[in-house]
Parts: C-alpha cells; sequence; structure tokens
C-alpha cells in the first residue's frame, strides 16, 4: 500500500492555479525524484504536502497513510511524519538550535505517545546525529539558522531530519546554492537515512544531486502535471536533453 | 481567520489577574484640594515638613502643564474624580504578619504571593502594598540583623526621618513634571530600602503592588539607599482588577548608589491593561530615576512591561559618579489597544561614564509601541561611552512601533553608538516551527521569547519564570 496517494490534485498559489491533476503514488522505503524546470509546480508540492497556509488546494486527492492529509495542520502532518527540507530555511533569532529542535522532537514524541526528552538525553542524541551531517556541536547554541552560511543552513535542515526521523520526507531544492563538498555531505547525511520505512521525494532542478542521492523513480513535472516518470536513467536523459523538449511540447528520444 | 489574525489572536491572552477583594476600607472623598492633603498627612501622622513639602508639591502641580511631548493619546483626566487614598480598615496596630486582615493574605496568596510564615518565597523579602498602604514586609528581621533597613514609607518617614528628608526628591525633585508633582502631593505609601555600607543583600527585595478600590488612584513611592561598597537587587509586580473605567497610577522611585554600590531594580508590569476595544486599565504614568552618586557606582534598570492600558515611564540613571555605569533592559508589550510611551534617559556628567540601553518593543492586534530614549554626554564627561539597541517586532498589520532617540553629546572624546530594527513575526517563520511538529500557540512564545532573551536573562531567576509566563512564553531555553 502507498504511503503517499496524490491523485489529480489541483492547487493554487499566489492568485493562479499552480497543480493542474497531478497524480504520485509513494510506497514505504521508496526514493521519488521530482524534476522539473522553473516554474513547473515543484515548490508548490513541497509546499501542499506541507501544508503552507499561503497555498489552497482546489480539488483532488492527498491520502498520506491512508488520511486525508489536506484537512490535517501543519503540525499535525508533521508530527504524523512529514519533514519538509526547506528551500530557504527561516532564522529565529534568540531561539537556539537546541531549544527548537528539543521542542520539536518533544512535540512529535509526545504525539506518539512517547516519553519527553530531557535536556541530557537530547543533547546526547543530537551529538551522535551531528556526526551524520559532519556539524560542530556549537551550532547547537546558536540561534536558529540566524547568521548560517547556505550550506550550514542545508546541513541543519538534514540534521533535523535525522533526529526527527520522519516517514516521508520532501527534500526542496536541497541541492540549490551548494558547492560540492557540501553537497557531498548533505547527500551522505542524507543516504544515511534511507530505510525500507522512511520514503523521501527530493524536489530539484538539476540532475546533479542524483548522482549522489540515486533515486528509485523520476518524475518530470510540467506545467502543474507529471509528464514523464520513469528510472534514474530518466534523470540522465534530462541532463543531456535539458527541459527544452518539454516547451516545445513533445518527448524526447 | 488570515494568518496575521491568528497570530494577533495567539498574542492576546485573558487578564487572569482582574478580581476584586471585598474588602472595609478608610477612604477619603474624592477629589483633590490642601484640605485632602492635610487629611492624608494628618491620618498617616507625618511631621510638619512633610505636609509642607506635599503642599509645596501641590502648589506647583497647579500650575504645570500636562506633557504632551510623548505619542500616547487620552482623554483629559479628571483629577476632581479620583479617591486619594483607600486603605483597608484596619482595627488595631499589627504585632505580626499572623494579624494581617486573611483577606488581604487571601488576595496575596491568589496572586501568587504568599505572605505567611509557612509558605512565603524562599529568598524573597516582600512589601505587599494594597491600593494607599503597606499591609505587610517579610523578612524583616533577618535583614536587620545586616543592617538592611525594608519597611513601608510611611513606616520609614516614623522611624528613620532623617533619612527620608536628606533623599527625598534629592533625584526626582516634586518640581520635575507634573505626575511626580502630583505624586510627591499625595503619596500614601511605598517601600523604602537603606543597605548599610559595605552589605551585601543577602535576598531580592521586592514590593508587589496592587489596586484593589474603584475609582483610587495608586500613588506609591519607592526610595532605596545603596550606601558605600553595598549591593541589592529589588523587583517590584503590580496587578489591578478588571474594570471599565480608567485608573491612575502615579509613582516616583529614586535611586541613589553612593561609591562603589550597585543597585539593580526590576520591574514586572502587569496592570490591567484594558478591554479589546480599550475599555478601562490603567493609565500607568510613572517617574524612575537614579543617581550613581558614588565613583564607579551602578544602576540597572530591568523592565518587563505587559499591562496597562497607557505606560509612560522612562526609568533613567544620572551617572555623576566618575566611572559609574547605568544601564536599561525593557521588553514591553502592547496588545489590543494598549500604548506604551517608554525609554531611558542617560545623563552622563562624570569622567568614563558608561551606558547600554537595550529595548524590545512587541505590538500585537492595535498596539501601539514608542521607544523614546535620550544620551546627553555632559562637557566635563571625558571618556564616556554609551550603546543603545531598539528593536521591534510586530504581530500583524494594524499595530505600530516608534523609535525616537535624542542624542546630544557634548564632549568629542565620547563614544555613542545606536542600532535599531524592525521585525515582523512572518507566516514564514511560524510556518516553519509548525512544519517541525510546534503548535502555532508554542512557535508564537518561541518568537517572542527568542526576541526578548537579551533582557529576561537579566531578571533574577525567579522573576524571569513570572515574565516568561506573562509573555506566553516557557522558561527553558530563554533564561541561561
Amino acid at each position: 500500500m502507498s504511503l503517499l496517494e496524490i491523485e489529480d490534485l489541483h492547487a493554487r498559489a499566489g492568485g493562479s492555479e499552480i497543480l493542474k491533476g497531478l497524480s504520485l503514488g509513494v510506497r514505504p522505503g521508496e526514493v521519488h525524484a521530482v524534476m522539473g524546470p522553473n516554474g513547473s509546480g515543484k515548490s508548490t508540492l513541497a509546499n501542499v504536502l506541507a501544508g503552507r497556509p499561503s497555498v489552497e488546494v482546489t480539488s483532488g486527492k492527498v491520502l498520506f497513510g491512508g488520511r486525508n492529509l489536506v484537512e490535517m495542520a501543519p503540525e499535525e502532518r508533521a508530527r504524523e511524519g512529514i519533514f519538509l527540507a526547506f528551500q530557504y530555511p527561516v532564522e529565529i533569532p534568540g531561539v537556539t538550535n537546541l531549544y527548537f529542535l528539543k521542542a520539536a522532537l518533544n512535540a512529535i514524541r509526545k504525539h506518539r505517545g512517547e516519553a519527553e526528552l530531557d535536556a541530557m538525553d537530547f543533547l546526547k542524541l543530537a551529538r551522535e546525529k551531528m556526526k551524520l551531517v559532519e556539524m560542530d556541536e556549537k551550532m547547537m547554541g546558536r540561534a536558529v539558522n540566524e547568521g548560517f552560511s547556505g550550506g550550514e543552513k542545508k546541513r541543519n535542515e538534514v540534521l533535523q531530519m535525522a533526529i526527527l526521523e520522519p516517514r516521508l520526507a520532501v527534500l526542496d531544492e536541497t541541492d540549490s546554492g551548494l558547492d560540492i563538498d557540501a553537497l557531498k555531505i548533505v547527500s551522505k547525511g542524507v543516504n544515511s537515512l534511507r530505510s525500507p520505512e522512511r520514503s523521501m521525494i527530493v524536489i530539484t532542478h538539476y540532475q546533479r544531486l542524483l548522482d549522489y542521492i540515486v533515486p528509485d523513480f523520476v518524475h518530470v513535472l510540467a506545467g502543474g502535471r507529471i509528464v514523464r516518470s520513469g528510472g534514474k536513467e530518466l534523470a540522465s536523459e534530462l541532463e543531456e536533453q535539458g527541459y527544452a523538449w518539454i516547451e516545445k511540447g513533445a518527448a524526447p528520444r | 481567520m488570515t494568518p496575521g489574525e491568528s497570530l494577533e489572536h495567539l498574542a492576546n491572552r485573558e487578564y487572569k489577574w482582574g478580581f476584586v477583594t471585598d474588602i472595609e476600607t478608610d477612604s477619603v472623598p474624592a477629589g483633590l484640594s490642601e484640605d485632602v492633603i492635610r487629611l492624608i498627612s494628618s491620618k498617616k501622622q507625618e511631621p510638619e515638613w512633610l505636609l509642607e513639602w506635599r503642599l509645596k508639591a501641590y502648589r506647583r502641580w497647579l500650575e504645570m502643564p500636562e506633557p504632551e511631548w510623548s505619542s500616547v493619546r487620552f482623554p483629559p483626566i479628571d483629577y476632581q474624580a479620583i479617591v486619594y487614598y483607600s486603605a483597608p480598615k484596619q482595627k488595631k496596630k499589627l504585632e505580626s504578619l499572623d494579624e494581617v486582615d486573611p483577606k488581604l493574605l487571601e488576595t496575596y496568596e491568589k496572586l501568587g504571593i504568599p505572605l505567611g510564615e509557612q509558605k512565603r518565597l524562599a529568598g524573597v523579602a516582600v512589601d505587599a502594598v494594597f491600593d494607599s498602604v503597606s499591609v505587610a514586609t517579610t523578612f524583616r528581621e533577618e535583614l536587620s540583623k545586616k543592617g538592611i533597613l525594608f519597611c513601608s514609607f510611611s513606616e520609614a518617614v516614623r522611624e528613620h526621618p532623617e533619612l527620608v528628608r536628606e533623599y527625598l526628591g534629592s533625584v526626582v525633585p516634586y518640581s520635575d513634571n507634573k505626575h511626580a508633582a502630583l505624586n510627591s502631593a499625595v503619596f500614601t505609601d511605598g517601600s523604602f530600602v537603606y543597605v548599610p555600607k559595605g552589605v551585601r543583600c543577602p535576598m531580592e527585595l521586592s514590593t508587589y503592588f496592587r489596586i484593589n478600590a474603584a475609582n483610587t488612584g495608586q500613588f506609591e513611592r519607592t526610595l532605596i539607599i545603596a550606601d558605600e561598597g553595598s549591593y541589592v537587587s529589588y523587583l517590584e509586580g503590580c496587578t489591578a482588577p478588571q474594570r471599565d473605567e480608567n485608573q491612575l497610577h502615579a509613582a516616583v522611585v529614586e535611586l541613589v548608589a553612593l561609591e562603589r554600590a550597585e543597585i539593580k531594580y526590576s520591574t514586572v508590569q502587569n496592570w490591567y491593561p484594558g478591554d479589546a476595544e480599550g475599555r478601562g486599565g490603567i493609565y500607568n504614568f510613572v517617574t524612575k530615576r537614579g543617581k550613581c552618586a558614588g565613583r564607579a557606582s551602578k544602576i540597572s534598570w530591568t523592565q518587563v512591561e505587559t499591562g496597562s492600558a497607557i505606560t509612560w515611564k522612562y526609568p533613567s540613571c544620572i551617572l555623576l559618579g566618575d566611572d559609574s555605569i547605568g544601564e536599561f533592559y525593557s521588553v514591553a508589550l502592547t496588545a489590543n489597544r494598549q500604548q506604551a510611551d517608554t525609554g531611558t534617559k542617560m545623563i552622563h556628567i562624570g569622567k568614563n561614564t558608561r551606558s547600554t540601553i537595550v529595548s524590545k518593543g512587541i505590538s500585537t492586534g492595535h498596539g501601539q509601541n514608542a521607544y523614546r530614549g535620550q544620551v546627553r554626554v555632559q562637557k566635563g564627561a571625558d571618556g564616556a561611552r554609551n550603546y543603545s539597541q531598539c528593536d521591534s517586532l510586530l504581530i500583524g498589520d494594524r499595530c505600530g512601533a516608534h523609535t525616537f532617540p535624542y542624542l546630544e553629546v557634548r564632549n568629542p572624546t565620547a563614544t555613542v553608538e545606536h542600532e535599531a530594527t524592525t521585525s515582523k513575526i512572518g507566516e514564514d517563520q511560524l510556518f516553519y516551527c509548525q512544519q517541525r511538529g510546534i503548535s502555532a500557540e508554542d512557535a508564537v512564545s518561541m518568537i517572542v521569547n527568542g526576541f526578548c532573551k537579551q533582557v529576561l536573562k537579566e531578571l533574577p531567576m525567579e522573576f524571569a519564570v513570572e515574565a516568561q509566563k506573562l509573555l506566553g512564553v516557557s522558561l527553558e531555553g530563554s533564561v541561561g
């Protein structure tokens, strides 16, 4: 059974219809890459899944673990196991990374009926997870994303994912703004989190990321719909041909 | 609800301290005249010199205009409709705390300030002021063993007249401004502290102000004197019943720090703010000033202002002694129709004097929040330094934040720095927190908490807890 089931999804953002009949199924353990040109609706898809208030679902169905996702508040989705790695992580001055992450983890644990972690136990867990993304412990004492470099922000997103252990992780252009070294570290962190129970949707404009995070499926999004799906080889095809064929309305080969 | 509205909704909380204590009172009729002042003075069995001082203040008050330079707006106050003295009826002179009217003890307990021997707060001595008078002061004996005087102002007038006479009006003269003149004419009680030479006060001293009676103003006066090389940390808290009419609170606080002495003065102000439509609430018109009289003395003001319909206060430092230090840390929250015009004055007179100003304004609803601060460096203040930082946080789009810094530097060796920022709790910040599983309510608290962190960490631990509750924020992560 699918963990995520999207059927004929239509959604509006910024006053216009962006998604126009998108369908996608993701089973546990699968990694799906969603590629497409700018403005094709990639980030809107990520925002629909996470429940950003400025994006409105006008029709269609989104089921997560059999439940209607559209009716759930953003925090409820997060507690049920949806994680969005933001394209532009937000700064929260004066709130330490440590406090923020502990509050997040405990909100999720509470929802699952697990005991909340105290400061000591949390720090132990955080230390262990920080190794995955080669992050310095000092980052825990700094305010959330404040004064972080682009690479540090993205690593911090992956760290959060490692700590919160979602069932479905949506990575929204996690590769944007990263140099090759940072890209390798981030990818290594993401790969270490792949498991038979955890699914991922990796949104990217470039094939480059998929050299490091190798997907099971690749989908091409254009004009608010998935126009083509295939295996990982589809990504390399796109790399060679570019997105121009979509705009011309013809399939390559 | 739009995201802006839901943010505002989260930031507007109910006022939980709005109850009224049903107690018999001894009040004077409403209205202000020389006769009323004589009556108050005689009720308090005051010496002649104090009555004369009051009357001089009253005559000055009659001539003075209302201060109109601030940005707060309200209809003219009818001073003749206010009751200037109201005290709980007392059958006889109290010998100990056990004789305090149980209704009063109960009131303070409800407010979270237990006064009884068994339950009182460890490490904090409390003077409880109810309407016009002090009803109890805890830990007095323990303090007096170290020579520290901590009592109601009335008692200080009776028992330590020489100290009161020397320092009363020495920092805030009765002619300072109209509200200070009114206070000088009619003040009824307040707290008095004297810390002798070289003594470090072993516990926090605090006063809890409660307005209870209707149509009554509260005019208290606090005087703190820290003698050479001494240290004291003092805190005040305040609440009032929920009423549709505005009530006036015009207090005066004077601090004197002698050579190498340090006074840390913290306020958690939670007067009734009025309802969502702006009906009722306290007019909090307060004059607070400290004098760093001696060399290397230090006065530090920390305030968390969450209540009152209108807040008009500028806790200030006169840095007279060479190497003296003045600090001002402030959080002012205005929700609904609340208005705050607050800030500080740092007057650098001595050489190498230093001051720090950190002001955090939070506005939501139709709240209007102004920072108004003056930094003045006099001619002789060689090497004076000031750093000011004013940050404003807006929640929703109908509120306002304003910053009015006045810098006046007459010494070329002085260094004065000013930084200001304005930010909004954005939908983005809120969504980011929610996406991590944190509820919208907790997210707003967390963001506000982070914004105020620099100021909250200046509060004594016990009160940081209280202040964070008022700001709807949790303790962890903000302190320490």
